[in-house]
């Protein structure tokens, strides 16, 4: 469990628009790594390029080197398939499968990939799971009734719940509580303090405090302007880029002045 | 945007044209007509249309009903403005113009079902179901034979076109691109304007090929139907998976799941209830053709549950020959028309309610 990501030149286009340029980045096992940047600089795309989600968008690809504990990602023969059960994901909008129960939501991995085990094994991996993700006290009554019924708050962390019973190795997630009230951001913020004693987790977010809260280590990504490719300015320790950061673009963003 | 288009709402707007005129606040309560007042206009709009009819002597049920619709919408107008306001009024009169709409639409539809019931109910025993019409001359007999040929060519071109269809919306929706995609796009549009009775020479011409022109044979109903059905299928099940979100993909797709897993355990079941419909639809267009199987599954009086080979009789073409072609006296063959119709009309029934109860069963549930 838990690995260690690397990026190293790695550019990513949408057809022949360069979206993402030259990314380079290291992300070691067991942090929590968060990415900032201003609207539209290729967050999401990075992120998504990471478990290979990025080319089920038509014309979509990738060039350079991007690794999993020194495995490329997207050497030949690498099945997308095989990377996305490595490296959950978590998407801005909770998007739990509407014609599943919560319980069948969180097993939705194994179950869409036939994967069958006992029962017993299946109900504990289901309460593991709800439990990790900080929903089993809200929901254990009422497994058996649809995802679409509860809360954003709670449709999220069970989004949490489902990617984490698949047992990934990274976790990424990508704005996970900008459609959350504070409290329900707050119980995610908890929940990725306690996972990242499990997991690699990457996120995206538009919110400082929120950085500052839940990361080790940060990224934060520019544009210059429109038309033109995004690309990581620095990435370093969570402190550091909050207190003094190496280039003046990122001090400019985190204190605001810009974006 | 003109001012004359604009709306109440617009007028907390402060774009530069309204900030030169004073901006009218818009108040929150004003007159309005009580409950009954509807009710109460309609009433004494037919009263007053009848009562003046019947003065004339040209009393009608008919004419009063339009007339006092068209003074019901004028009253209502007139009384609405001068107590609510214009925009009260003609909401007013777009409510009374969508009913009066709906209503027309309905009269049709139950004067079909009320005649069809009327004249079917005579022969709608159980004889009808049991007996088929060999050796019949008069009185008696029944349509179990054209019962049977409508259940086993529909079913046939049911089966070979719900597949068919489904997987090629599948394509279309989730692996077509280009040009292939695009040219069966265009053959499925106009294949849904084919008319019937050109599927019907078609398949005569297609299994006359084989088997020579005097082929008739149930099966050969079941493909004239399918040409027919396909298109409809595909162009159905294809609006249905396009409004799947996308997000559900790709969650699947994060979880690790194949393309075709994801497909087949999360697109099409979100999208079952939608497509269930579709081929019910689908179904009852074809259940009803007349044409295409009076030449390639032909007339029989006797049952024929073989649909490879002898012909095959169907409730839409019984109906047709009984009327079309009555034996001495008239009547029982009239009355078995119209039962043959009732029949038809009792199985589209049924097969609209088991749609229902597939997309109850599967549908996407909130609670
Ligand atoms: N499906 C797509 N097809 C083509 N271009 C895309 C697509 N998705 C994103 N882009 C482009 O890629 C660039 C980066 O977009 P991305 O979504 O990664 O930004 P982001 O940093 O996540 O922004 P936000 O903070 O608003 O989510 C943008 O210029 C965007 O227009
Ligand atoms: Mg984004």
């Amino acid at each position: 469990m838990s690995k260690a990501v690397h990026a190293k030149d790695l550019n990513i286009y949408y057809g022949s628009f360069l979206a993402v340029e030259g990314v380079n980045i290291e992300i070691k096992p067991k942090t929590v790594t968060a990415l900032i940047g201003p609207s539209g600089c290729g967050k999401s795309t990075f992120l998504r390029s990471i478990n290979r989600m990025h080319e089920v968008i038509p014309g979509a690809r990738v060039e350079g080197s991007l690794t999993l504990d020194g495995k490329e990602l997207y050497g030949a023969g690498v099945d997308p398939v095989g990377v996305r059960r490595q490296i959950g994901m978590v998407f801005q909008r909770p998007n739990p499968f509407p014609t599943m129960s919560i319980y069948e939501n969180v097993i939705a991995g194994q179950k869409l990939n036939n994967k069958r085990a006992g029962k017993k094994a299946t109900d504990e991996l289901v309460e593991r799971s709800l439990r990790g993700a900080n929903l089993w006290s809200e929901v254990k009554d009422r497994l058996d009734k649809p995802g679409s019924g509860l809360s954003g708050g709670q449709q999220q962390r069970l989004c949490i719940a489902r990617a984490i019973a698949v047992q990934p190795d990274v976790l990424l997630m990508d704005e996970p509580c900008s459609a959350l009230d504070p409290i329900s951001t707050l119980a995610i913020e908890d929940l990725i303090n306690e996972l990242k004693t499990d997991y690699t987790i990457v996120i995206v977010t538009h919110n400082m405090q929120q950085a500052a809260r839940v990361s080790d280590f940060t990224g934060f990504f520019t544009i210059e302007g429109t038309g033109k490719p995004g690309h990581l300015v620095e990435m370093d320790e969570t402190k550091t880029i909050f207190s003094q950061p190496k280039q003046k673009a990122t001090e400019d963003y985190v204190s605001g002045r810009f974006g | 945007m003109t001012s004359d288009t604009r709306t109440d709402t617009d007028r907390s707007r402060t774009d530069g044209e309204l900030a030169e005129q004073a901006v009218v606040p818009m108040p929150l309560v004003r007159a309005e007509l009580p409950r009954w007042a509807p009710w109460g206009i309609l009433v004494a709009s037919l009263v007053v249309v009848g009562g003046i009819l019947a003065a004339t002597g040209n009393f009608g049920i008919g004419l009063t009903l339009v007339l006092g619709a068209l003074l019901y919408a004028v009253v209502t107008y007139v009384v609405s403005r001068s107590v609510e306001g214009g925009r009260k009024a003609t909401d007013r009169v777009v409510t009374i113009v969508v009913n009066v709409a709906f209503l027309i639409a309905l009269i049709p539809l139950i004067s079909v079902i009320v005649t069809v019931l009327q004249n079917g109910i005579a022969r709608f025993d159980g004889a009808f179901f049991t007996n088929s019409m060999r050796g019949v001359v008069g009185e008696g007999g029944g349509g179990y034979h054209a019962i049977m040929g409508t259940l086993i060519i529909t079913a046939l071109a049911a089966a070979m076109s719900i597949p068919v269809g489904i997987l090629t919306a599948v394509y279309l929706v989730e692996y077509g691109k280009g040009r292939l995609a695009r040219a069966i796009t265009f053959f499925v549009d106009v294949m849904t304007g084919i008319p019937s009775i050109v599927a019907g020479l078609f398949a005569f011409a297609f299994f006359a090929l084989f088997a020579g022109p005097g082929i008739r044979f149930g099966f050969g109903g079941a493909v004239a139907l399918s040409i027919l059905m396909i298109p409809v299928v595909v162009r159905s099940t294809e609006e249905m998976l396009k409004i799947v979100p996308n997000e559900l993909r790709e969650a699947a797709y994060a979880l690790g799941t194949p393309k075709w897993r994801t497909i087949l355990k999360v697109v099409i079941p979100t999208s079952i209830a939608g497509i269930a419909s579709g081929v019910t639809l689908a179904v009852a267009r074809v259940i009803g053709e007349t044409a295409p199987l009076l030449i390639i599954a032909g007339l029989t009086t006797g049952v024929n549950l073989n649909p490879f080979s002898g012909r095959m009789t169907t409730l839409p073409v019984f109906a047709y020959n009984s009327y079309a072609a009555p034996g001495v006296p008239r009547e029982p063959f009239i009355d078995r028309a119209w039962t043959s119709a009732l029949v038809l009309i009792i199985i589209v029934l049924i097969l609209n309610l088991l749609a229902r109860l597939v997309a109850t069963l599967f549908a996407p549930k909130t609670r």
